[in-house]
């Protein structure tokens, strides 16, 4: 091949690596996600979900790569260029990590791969970064927070303490409530990314005479900050987005959790048939019940199998607007795309519960109906 | 046994042959992989400047190496959104000229050394690894929290920076750069083992009070070797973020200043090629293990302990024998 | 800022750098008398979390889970030692960081094929759950005042081991001059297993104490290691006192820099501005501590010439 045509000529050589694959009618999906190190049970999920409905659909001319990122975003930056350049794939999903998408996304959807992100959304993809190839199937990073700030609103509470790490999904996350939520802020407090020790947070809370506390603390933070508010003797209601009570996590927290409420677009009681059909085969599967996030790669890969049934990958233009059709029935109810590519659905307040001796959630409410995200309007595409 | 610097030669051959090969074969990928092999052998040869020559056991070169990628990031993404980097005392814009980056990717992390290594230069042994360790935690804090640069998000570039008369988006063209730079490091680098100042600081981790007493300063040596070493490691840096098109604090996280180091000591401290097998080592590792098992860090442990508990002076040194001190 | 939050600050000062005391203990007996550096030791700080969540998982029993997360990490130090540490000890601090940073990725990366890739769960008895009221109207939980008196009487037991018992004679011996005690015909391999293990054991507590109110999970160690190291170079390595001084300094600072920055910079910026920079220059701060305490002193405070 010559250098001209290796060039940045990119869409040209995808067209031809899309035409030579569909000569042997396969669609080849490559899945980055993270499978070792600290956060892998995030990535196991998506990819166990997403695994589930290809082999529901029995389909076998579709197949899919997977590669662990660890994390690292040079790492996910190298897979995808491996997926790209030497498995020559067609459509690519499974990152995790907000800084791991903004790392490979704008690169691959550059050179003409369609990107479907079965959990990071974060704000720069939504707004002026979009792009035609890009769709998000989870949610824009914000859309738990505002749940959370409306929540908040209608619970009437005045003084809420808010409280994240110190990096950007974190300020995102607290932007996020205070757009919704309009009383006053008693506190708002930035920790150390990777802090497991809150005590000298909660003396702050103890001492602010908050009348409620919103914290987004992901993995292994909200545990601890859990287990520590439960043993301190503050009252104060607590509310969070689902990624720290979720399915996985939440028997590490145990009783300290039960009771809190927390925003999510999806829980397992979802009273669809497709949701009923999807937790029960989860875990006829898996044999453990799915959580968030298996439920997001669920779906990602049925957004994918409905697009397949009326274009094929090679017609690029025509395939897009299949997905953007998103002709499949989501387990969490209701779902289209909205004009960025990114999901209006509704987003639910859950509480913790105990069922027998697992720890799960159940839905209390409905808090945002079809609700988009405020970065839509910066996105021309 | 074979000689060190036929040993050499051969090395060099598989960085010219695998990518051709790779080239000839359309196997694009591959040769991105050697690009980051050569990215990091680079840095590593930049550790191995401070550690095999002045006996200066760093813990925090991912300082440099991150300095170096976001001299890259910072200036890069202000020429991509067409906004000044800062307009007093004079205005000075953004740049994708590479040659530029570099230097300025030199310049920076020179600066930081110069720095860093009048400070922990006051201690020896532990407290100077342990230093370097601090300083680089003092970085990666900073750059999560610096949100003006994407903090934790890091920065996307999306199209990678211009060198003039090439097309750096094709895997070879780019990887010819890297291998360039790489070779021109190492010839360096064997000019200066051998040069007066290689040599006094030679002497000057060895037996430090005999340099004194010919007049020279043992720390001055030293600190000069820490600078031209962070530099080295610096413009490693803003290549590997032009290979990624991304720049991130993990560039900066005290692992990055670990596997610097595992690539030095697999190869072979203080042998002129020994970060060059190492980085290559790892890299083939990584890319083979990787793919065969989910727990692929378990068999990378062994390996290493295995390297360090058995081979003496390293890949390079188990092939070789022992290093004569002069060649 | 009241007297009661500044109170309860400071009481979360001193048991994050009790804490942080046990973990260090061992690391700066290990490297005064034997010489090495362990970058392993969270491992075995992680080993004896996941024991003491898998025994209280079985048995239900606090006192069991402490039990187990002693004698799994000293185990394992043991065993490690035997292996691998011994062979270390002639070789310089370069092999010595590889060698162990090897040991971290199998001890992490086996954790996780052992206990899968989610967080384990590990809760502090209904007995020592709750608040306490002190003097002066300060209400601070119940187990974090136990660790605290755990950790000093850990302290206390070290101090008195080295400085009264045969043992304690030796380690001091060990630490001036390794070759006259091998001279002197004491058993210096059965002694470097037994400093090592006794180290890994003292981890292997401050981890099953901690995970109790933490998350256990891979990688947990790390952090704790990091900020160990920066206490034992603080405080001069091989020195006891050393380390138990600077693990206060690290754990005051840490917490009360969180909380004071922001405050302080709230006089001169807007309080969202603030926030941020203060949040910023407090996770910096140990590090900021650590670089002028060396460069003023740079063995470290305690620390003899090396």
């Amino acid at each position: 091949m010559k250098l001209g045509t290796l060039a940045l000529k990119s869409a040209l050589i995808s067209a031809v690596a899309a035409l030579s694959s569909t000569a042997i009618a396969d669609t080849k999906v490559g899945m980055i996600t993270t499978l070792s190190g600290g956060g892998a049970g995030l990535g196991i999920d998506v990819r166990d979900g997403f695994m589930l409905a290809i082999k529901q659909s029995e389909r076998s001319d579709i197949e899919v790569v997977i590669e662990d990122d660890q994390r690292k975003p040079d790492i996910a930056v190298q897979l995808a260029d491996k997926m790209v350049q030497s498995e020559k794939v067609d459509v690519l999903t499974g990152i995790i990590w907000s800084n791991l998408a903004m790392a490979v996304v704008p690169s691959v959807t550059a050179q003409g791969k369609i990107y479907l992100s079965p959990n990071a959304g974060p704000s720069p993809l939504a707004g002026a970064g979009c792009h035609p190839n890009y769709f998000n199937v989870a949610w824009q990073n914000d859309s738990l927070h505002n749940a959370g700030g409306a929540y908040a609103q209608s619970e009437g509470y005045k003084n809420v303490f808010i409280m994240a790490p110190n990096y950007p999904a974190g300020t995102d996350a607290l932007n996020g409530f205070k757009a919704l939520y309009k009383g006053d802020v008693a506190s708002e407090v930035y920790t150390k990314l990777g802090q497991t020790d809150y005590a000298s947070e909660i003396a702050q809370i103890r001492a602010s005479g908050a009348d409620a506390v919103y914290f987004f603390l992901p993995g292994g933070m909200g545990i601890s900050f859990l287990k520590q508010y439960s043993g301190s003797g503050v009252n104060i209601p607590v509310i969070g987005p689902a990624f720290s009570f979720d399915q996985g996590i939440l028997q590490a927290v145990g009783a300290a959790a039960l009771g809190v409420r927390n925003t999510s677009q999806w829980n397992k009681d979802i009273d669809t048939p497709t949701n009923q059909a999807f937790v029960s085969s989860f875990l006829a599967e898996y044999e453990r019940l799915p959580s968030l996030y298996a439920s997001q790669g669920f779906d990602t890969a049925n957004l994918l199998l409905s697009a397949l049934e009326t274009a094929s990958v090679s017609d690029n233009a025509g395939f897009r607007s299949a997905l953007k059709a998103a002709n499949f029935i989501s387990v969490r109810g209701d779902f289209k795309f909205g004009s960025n590519n990114h999901p209006i659905h509704d987003v639910y307040i859950r509480e913790v519960v105990k069922e027998g001796d697992v720890f799960t959630n159940k839905i209390i409410g409905k808090v945002l109906n079809d609700h988009g995200d405020p970065y839509a309007k910066d996105c021309k595409m | 046994m074979i000689r060190e610097h036929q040993l050499n030669k051969i090395i060099l051959s598989i960085f010219l042959i695998i990518p051709l090969w790779a080239f000839v074969t359309d196997e694009p990928f591959t040769i991105t992989l050697m690009t980051r092999a050569t990215v990091f052998a680079l840095a590593a040869v930049g550790l191995n400047i401070a550690l095999g020559l002045g006996g200066l056991v760093s813990l925090g070169h991912a300082v440099f190496f991150g300095i170096g990628g976001y001299s890259m990031g910072i200036l890069a993404c202000h020429a991509q959104t067409y906004t000044p980097l800062m307009e007093w005392p004079m205005l000075v814009s953004g740049s994708k000229s590479m040659p530029l980056i570099w230097i300025n990717a030199v310049i920076m992390s020179a600066l930081a050394a110069l720095l860093i290594g009048i400070l922990s230069l006051r201690t020896s042994g532990v407290y100077f690894i342990m230093i370097t360790l601090a300083f680089g935690q003092m970085f990666f804090f900073f750059s999560i929290s610096w949100s003006a640069y994407g903090g934790e998000d890091g920065l996307s570039i999306y199209i990678r920076n211009e060198f003039p008369g090439l097309n750096t988006l094709v895997p070879i063209q780019y990887y010819a750069l890297c291998l360039a730079l790489l070779c021109t490091v190492l010839w360096i680098n064997s000019r200066l083992i051998n040069s007066p100042f290689g040599l006094a600081l030679n002497a000057a981790r060895q037996v430090p009070e005999r340099v004194e007493t010919v007049g020279l300063n043992p720390m001055r040596l030293k600190l000069a070797a820490f600078i031209i070493s962070g530099a080295v490691t610096g413009l490693a840096g803003a290549l590997f973020a032009d290979l990624n098109r991304f720049v991130s604090p993990t560039m900066f996280s005290w692992q990055t200043s670990g596997e610097i180091m595992v690539f030095v000591i697999i190869g072979g401290v203080g042998r002129l090629f020994g970060p060059v097998v190492g980085a290559l080592m790892f890299v083939a590792l990584e890319h083979w293990l990787g793919g065969l098992s989910d727990f692929w860090h378990i068999y990378l442990g062994i390996l290493l302990l295995g390297i360090v508990l058995f081979g003496r002076g390293g890949l390079i040194g188990m092939i070789c024998g022992e290093a004569r001190q002069h060649e | 800022m009241t007297f009661v939050l500044l109170a309860e600050q400071i009481l979360n000062g001193v048991q994050f750098g009790i804490m942080l005391f046990l973990m260090a203990a061992g690391l700066t007996l290990i490297f005064g008398v034997m010489g090495l550096i362990n970058l392993a030791h969270g491992s075995l700080y992680m080993i004896g979390a996941f024991a003491a969540a898998a025994v209280a998982g079985m048995t239900g029993s606090f006192i069991m889970a402490l039990l187990a997360a002693l004698i799994a990490s000293a185990a394992a130090g043991a065993l490690v030692e035997l292996l691998v540490i011994r062979r270390l000890y002639n070789k310089d601090h370069l092999d010595q960081v590889l060698a162990t940073f090897a040991l971290i990725l199998i001890f992490s990366e086996g954790t996780r094929w052992v206990f899968g890739s989610f967080p384990l769960f590990l809760d502090i008895p209904a007995s020592l759950s709750g608040p306490m009221t002190l003097p002066g109207g300060i209400q601070y939980p119940l187990y974090r005042l136990v660790l605290i008196g755990a950790g000093l009487s850990v302290a206390l037991g070290l101090g008195l081991m080295i400085t009264k018992t045969r043992i304690g004679i030796q380690i001091r011996a060990g630490k001036n001059d390794r070759e006259m005690i091998a001279a002197l015909g004491i058993n210096i391999s059965g002694l470097y297993t037994l400093i090592f293990s006794l180290g890994a054991a003292l981890a292997g507590l401050a981890g099953a104490l901690v995970g109790a109110i933490q998350s256990v999970q891979v990688g947990m160690g790390e952090p704790v290691l990091i900020l160990a190291f920066v206490v034992i170079v603080i405080g001069g390595i091989g020195s006891i006192k050393g380390a138990l001084i600077g693990a206060l300094l690290v754990g005051l600072t840490d917490t009360l820099g969180g909380i004071f920055l922001p405050e302080l910079l709230k006089f001169v910026t807007d309080p969202s501005t603030a926030t941020s920079i203060g949040s910023s220059l407090s996770s910096m701060a140990i590090y900021i501590l650590m670089g002028a305490i060396l460069i003023w002193r740079p063995t470290g405070l305690f620390g003899t010439k090396l």
